[in-house]
């Protein structure tokens, strides 16, 4: 494990997509974004011990594992862009990028990540042998029939698949827990895969754990599971309505808790006990995203760089690299 | 007369016939967060939130409706049907078939669709025809708020499964949501006429199946609907300053069709242009025409629909959703084949 190669690719990864951010506010880049600040640990930890041939099935954050997987920031910033010069020729935006060389597609429809990177692995089967596939999910995909019968064919084939789970707590804007039966990781091993719990904000605890899991992929001995916790820096999507209703309450709050108090005065409805409940879930919402916040997010990016700040003169030379290239990449792109 | 947002009218509704009928509840993904002032008029018990599983939550809303609940099923966005797609398929549209008629499935599935914002093609699709495309579906996409409001509460009331399409342009809450509308230098062509507007001040029942003459002309028929039917108005404009009238017709619903109230129009001006943001092939603008031509009638046709996967580019986008351009274009050619 090379600490340096991991923060470089971690800080790569959240500086373009800070620049991302910026762009999106500007109304540069159009419709959602879901952005990976705050999944870079995990996804360090797996695809940088990723070899040629293996693939990649990424759901709808998948800039970043393109980005640490050697795709051109350039044609990947001009595709989010909607350039017609873009890795996909501005026809995918942020969701649904592909790239054939790499063998990684992705797709914004939750849970279809799991028969994605199924078939992946079958196709190495055959065609690539020792070379595996990696499918990339939140927990709430965990709830879709598809990803289920995923477990149940990858272990039945005895096919190199890992499955990996980045739980950052949410399905969408819905807390997951209150939609989510039993644990997560029991749910996984029933399939009679090995599973492992890895805090993902530590990429040091995610590449040991996916050691583990890609080598037994490349021996033949079948899928993995690992679930990796991590909390997503700007919420499910930029623009999030919970995040800004916490960020910016004086300007939210009216449009929201005018029509809301309207309605919960309405005659006609529930009893007086059951609106003060309803009223009692949103403001559990509300107050969980602010817990969140003012709970001390733990940043990858940050945790990984403590270990390295006593290398002070090889930090900066880091970073510096990792800021020129960006700036390059910036203005390669405004050049034009 | 009050004067409500597309989605306003659409809730408004709901929690009309909420309060009469304890039979109706809502499930869907984040409805406790989307629909949080019928949550805390109506409480948990009729707003439930579900996990990202449309396959189980549209299956069970099915055979709740059986057995004497009145569901409405939220799909976020209709191009997320395809994991419940056996539900509906195979299920919903059935039973009263498979049944002989006794078994009835009262429910309503709504989902927003359609483009215009940049979101990509697994995000914008229509897919009304596809789905008006399985007998036993009724299919609703309203173009204003008050029409939002009446088929909603129809829809509600009908004994039979009923799609009900918001398209996002038409919906601030979903265009802020999927959007980012809320970004000052964002620029979407919204049809603000669709937006807000008067509604009743109670909702009665718009039928299912009934279309709306938007504007009467004399020399061009336009079959429409959702922000078609706004594209066609604001390009009729400017064919009225060449001379050309053309009759606006907003369909209302897909399914059932209201092939009378076409075949009047299209008997007066023998000219058809239909305008569909949903596929071309294999779809509503050819069922509009086939349906015609079966009744006898002889008429100058053309149409003005999508014809691949929706770009992401905003520039591709537009050019390859119905558009005023293209509309005009269309009808032009239309017309000077009739002379």
């Amino acid at each position: 494990m090379d600490l340096w190669v991991l923060y470089k690719q971690m800080l790569r990864s959240r500086l373009f997509e800070e620049a991302v951010s910026v762009l999106w506010n500007e109304g540069l880049i159009s419709g959602e974004m879901h952005l990976g600040t705050g999944e870079e640990g995990i996804i360090a930890g797996i695809v940088t011990q990723l070899q040629e041939g293996d693939s990649l099935a990424l759901d709808h954050r998948g800039t970043s594992a393109l980005l640490m997987r050697g795709i051109d920031p350039i044609l990947l910033m001009k595709e989010l862009l909607g350039l017609p010069d873009g890795l996909c020729s501005g026809r995918s935006g942020h969701m649904h990028l592909f790239s054939p060389e790499l063998l990684a597609a992705s797709s914004g429809i939750v849970g279809s990540t799991g028969p994605a990177a199924t078939g992946f692995a079958l196709a190495a089967r055959y065609l690539r042998t020792g070379k595996l596939s990696i499918s990339f999910f939140g927990e709430g995909a965990m709830n879709q029939g598809m990803m289920m019968e995923s477990f149940n064919l990858a272990v039945t084939w005895n096919l190199p698949v890992i499955f990996v789970c980045k739980d950052d707590k949410w399905s969408i804007t819905t807390h997951s827990r209150n939609i989510t039966a039993g644990n997560l990781t029991d749910r996984a091993a029933v399939f009679g895969m090995p599973t492992y719990e890895v805090d993902g904000s530590d990429v040091r605890e995610v590449w040991i754990s996916a050691r583990k899991c890609l080598n037994r992929a490349r021996a033949g001995l079948g899928p993995s599971f690992i679930l990796a916790t991590c909390s997503h820096l700007e919420g499910h999507f930029l623009g999030d309505p919970l995040l800004r209703t916490v960020r910016k309450p004086l300007s939210e709050l009216p449009g929201i808790t005018i029509p809301l108090m309207k309605s919960l005065l309405q005659s006609g409805g529930a009893s007086a006990l059951s609106r003060l409940e309803g009223l009692t879930i949103i403001l559990n919402q509300v107050g969980k995203t602010i817990r969140d916040r003012k709970r001390e997010i733990r940043d990858p990016v940050k945790i990984v760089r403590k270990l390295l700040v006593t290398e002070k003169m090889q930090l900066e030379k880091l970073e510096a690299q990792v800021f020129e290239e960006l700036a390059g990449v910036i203005s390669s792109i405004t050049s034009e | 007369m009050r004067k409500m947002k597309f989605s306003e009218a659409i809730d408004d509704a709901i929690a009309q016939a909420m309060a009469a009928d304890s039979r109706i509840i809502i499930l869907g993904e984040d409805v406790q967060a989307l629909r949080r002032n019928l949550l805390v008029r109506f409480g948990k018990k009729r707003v439930l939130n579900t996990p990202i599983s449309e396959a189980a939550f549209t299956g069970a809303g099915i055979t709740a409706a059986m057995t004497g609940l009145r569901p409405v099923v939220e799909i976020m966005l209709v191009d997320f049907i395809g994991t419940a797609m056996d539900a509906i398929l195979n299920h919903a549209a059935k039973v009263e078939a498979f049944s002989g008629g006794r078994w009835k499935v009262p429910l309503v599935i709504r989902a927003t669709c359609g483009g215009g914002y940049g979101d990509g093609g697994q995000h914008e699709q229509s897919l009304w025809g596809w789905l008006a495309h399985i007998p036993g579906i009724s299919v609703v996409v309203p173009s204003t708020p008050a029409d939002a409001g009446g088929l909603m509460f129809s829809a509600l009331e009908h004994p039979h499964p009923v799609f009900f399409l918001e398209h996002k342009l038409l919906s601030d809450m979903w265009l802020d949501y999927l959007g980012g509308a809320s970004r000052k230098s964002v620029d979407f062509d919204v049809p603000f006429e669709g937006t807000y507007g008067q509604v009743p001040s109670k909702w009665t029942k718009i039928p299912l199946g009934q279309a709306a003459v938007r504007k009467t002309g004399t020399n061009l028929t336009i079959v429409s609907l959702g922000v078609g039917v706004h594209r066609s108005l604001e390009c009729s404009k400017i064919l009225q300053d060449n001379n050309i009238s053309a009759e606006i017709i907003d369909l209302r619903t897909v399914s059932p069709l209201d092939i009378r109230t076409i075949h009047e129009s299209v008997s007066k001006t023998g000219c058809l242009l239909v305008v569909d943001e949903d596929y071309q092939g294999f779809g509503l603008s050819g069922e509009v025409a086939a349906t015609l031509l079966e009744r006898g009638l002889s008429f100058e046709y053309a149409r003005v629909c999508t014809s691949g996967t929706i770009p992401f580019s905003r520039k591709l986008e537009d050019e390859a959703l119905p558009n005023v351009k293209r509309i005009l274009d269309a009808s032009l050619k239309l017309v000077n084949k009739k002379v």
